[in-house]
């Protein structure tokens, strides 16, 4: 707090020493202002979710049938019946904010450039080190904490729905809890999209940011085309794909990847069976996550300096 | 410690020299007009002084690098581009909102008071507002820093009279207090020609004539001669000449007014006309030492 005779000499000199705003704050005001121009990273997560819910009520609905149906399978077997809605559900939105993030990431850096409203915002005392990375909080921190909370909802919305239609059609709720240990589920859930969708995929969103400061126009194309050139290029000089593949893997994650949280990929983000898939403690300490942190620190770097010296056209 | 100064400066993309070689010196609390053709390098200038371009050569500006020390500078200079740089989705209230949230010299009251006396909806996006509407609101923004330096590059392009004038009117009135200093680029020369305290024509990169207000009115004058008196008045070397109304307007520098006197009509001449009598002798002399207007080149008039 400034004292009061500061405030008093601040309203006579136009060049007073003023009080800087804190960090956190111009941080998120930053955020803010993404959000104002990217409506639909919060409309689209929440519609996808809107869609999810109705697609859970008639889960709910033909719960009690598949329970009956399956009464003579494995325990395991009818807990599958079970989970299979709410992987589907979690699946399903993180799907969506993994595309969101990515259509961001492209739009972010170029759109100020398209409508030259980067004039204006280069005349706020806002460096391009801190615009940047408030459009980076986008995909690696707030998409991913959203999805959670969107996820959290959505399957206490069908958890509510599965009780009322199990009650009603007389099966009974022991299954459904036996099925369902939420909070296993929901810090699997929590862990899997910071590890992941975060951390892990971090590289791909600091590519594409990279790629909407550099690119003049179609930041897709630029974002696609070199990487498939590259691809095209080792193919016919070495008839191997190892770049392609070392891309994909990083996506989808592969078996043979051993750090990797394989289950999770290749078999939906609850895994096949129990929900434990999604802890996977050693993906902190695997050389490919910290790698790829690396490379996402430096495409970030080289956006900030492309945003710098980029000039207004 | 001037408000800009700027030795050597040079920007060229490719072949073409934006800035061929700017040198200027701006005072604290001057309104300086820049003014020139399309393509003199105004605007090269501004985002150079801005820190929006790289350039070369020595240029400080509130003291400070603008190419290095961009987010420090823009504490304490506005800029306001051509129209249309507000981005065409922020809504009023969020513009109030994001700069008291990033700014530290914003007055968010002020803002508001300023936004109030237009009719200018609060909860309206930029999209929705008028071109008019929308340099206001600029303007009003602007308006409610509390900034040393304040840029304006074509501010008032595509608005109408009205606006034109309002918007004059505000900055003089509402802002301007002889410790902030205003740049003003332009090409609309009648507009501004009140507003300023100095004036520096630029042509292909250069200034080629730069004076205060006052020098301006002191050192030219305009006659209208007759065609008897017009071989004794061409003899007192005008810088230009134009035929008007069946009469020739000269203008001349530093030429003692009671010896022009008997030859005609006597007057201050417009910045305009001295702009124009400027540029045309430009050709063949763009290399002139600023201050001076050069005398135009024999067997060039009209």
């Amino acid at each position: 707090m400034s004292a009061p005779a500061d405030v008093l000499s601040g309203s006579q000199l136009p060049a007073s020493p003023v009080v800087a705003i804190p960090f956190a704050r111009r941080l998120y005001w930053l955020v803010r202002r993404e959000l104002w121009e990217f409506r639909s990273l919060y409309i689209g997560p929440f519609a996808a979710a809107v869609l999810t819910v109705i697609g859970g009520f008639f889960a709910a609905v033909k719960l009690p049938g598949k329970l009956h149906a399956a009464a003579a399978l494995s325990a395991a077997d009818q807990i599958r019946i079970v989970q299979d809605p709410y992987n589907f559900a979690a699946l399903l939105l993180m799907l969506a904010t993994f595309l969101l993030s990515v259509v961001y990431c492209l739009e972010a850096l170029y759109s100020e450039r398209r409508d030259r409203s980067i004039l204006f915002w280069k005349s706020q005392p806002v460096s391009d080190t801190l615009t940047v990375l408030s459009k980076a909080f986008i995909p690696l921190i707030f998409l991913p904490l959203y999805t959670f909370v969107l996820t959290v909802a959505v399957q206490i919305a069908m958890v509510l729905m599965s009780v009322v239609s199990l009650t009603l059609s007389g099966v009974g709720t022991s299954l459904l809890w036996a099925g369902l240990p939420l909070l296993n589920m929901w810090t699997g859930i929590l862990f899997h999209l910071i590890t992941v969708h975060s951390l892990w995929y971090a590289p791909f969103f600091g590519w594409f940011l990279f790629i909407s400061a550099y690119a003049r126009r179609v930041p897709l194309l630029w974002a696609t085309l070199p990487v498939l050139a590259l691809a095209l290029i080792e193919r016919m000089a070495f008839g191997t794909s190892n770049f392609l593949m070392f891309v994909l893997r990083r996506f989808g994650g592969n078996d043979s990847d051993p750090p990797y949280p394989a289950n999770t990929m290749t078999h939906g983000p609850m895994g096949s069976g129990t929900v434990g898939h999604l802890m996977h403690p050693d993906i902190l300490f695997s050389p490919g996550l910290w790698t790829g942190l690396a490379v996402t620190a430096i495409f970030l770097t080289l956006a900030i300096r492309l945003r710098r010296v980029r000039e207004p056209h | 410690m001037p408000c800009i100064e700027a030795r050597d400066l040079r920007k060229s993309y490719g072949a073409t020299q934006a800035l061929a070689v700017v040198n200027l010196r701006v005072e604290e609390g001057r309104i300086l007009g820049l003014i020139g053709p399309n393509g003199a390098g105004k605007t090269t200038a501004l985002n150079a002084m801005l820190g929006l371009i790289s350039y070369s050569g020595e240029l400080r500006v509130l003291g400070r690098n603008p190419w290095t020390e961009r987010e420090l500078l823009m504490r304490d200079a506005c800029f306001i581009a051509d129209v249309a740089v507000l981005p065409r989705w922020l809504r009023v209230c969020d513009a109030l909102d994001f700069l008291a949230g990033t700014h530290p010299r914003f007055n968010r009251s002020r803002a508001q008071d300023f936004i109030a006396r237009t009719t200018i909806p609060r909860t309206a996006r930029v999209r929705e507002l008028s071109k008019g509407m929308v340099v206001q609101l600029h303007l009003a923004l602007v308006m409610a820093i509390d900034a040393s330096l304040l840029v304006l590059d074509e501010p008032t392009l595509g608005l109408d009279i009205l606006f034109r004038k309002q918007f004059y009117d505000s900055l003089l009135n509402d802002y301007y207090d002889r410790s902030r200093t205003i740049l003003i680029a332009t090409h609309q020369v009648e507009e501004v020609q009140h507003v300023l305290s100095d004036v520096l024509f630029m042509d292909r990169g250069r200034v080629v004539f730069e004076a205060s207000m006052e020098d301006v009115e002191s050192r030219y004058v305009e006659v209208l001669v007759g065609a008897e008196p017009l071989a004794a008045a061409r003899a007192l070397h005008p810088i230009a000449e134009r035929p008007l109304f069946g009469r020739t307007a000269l203008l001349f520098d530093r030429v003692d007014r009671a010896q022009l006197e008997p030859l005609g009509e006597v007057r201050t001449p417009g910045l305009a006309d001295l702009f124009i009598a400027v540029m045309e002798n430009q050709p063949g002399r763009a290399a002139s030492a600023p201050g001076h207007a050069p005398r135009r080149a024999e067997g060039a008039l009209a």
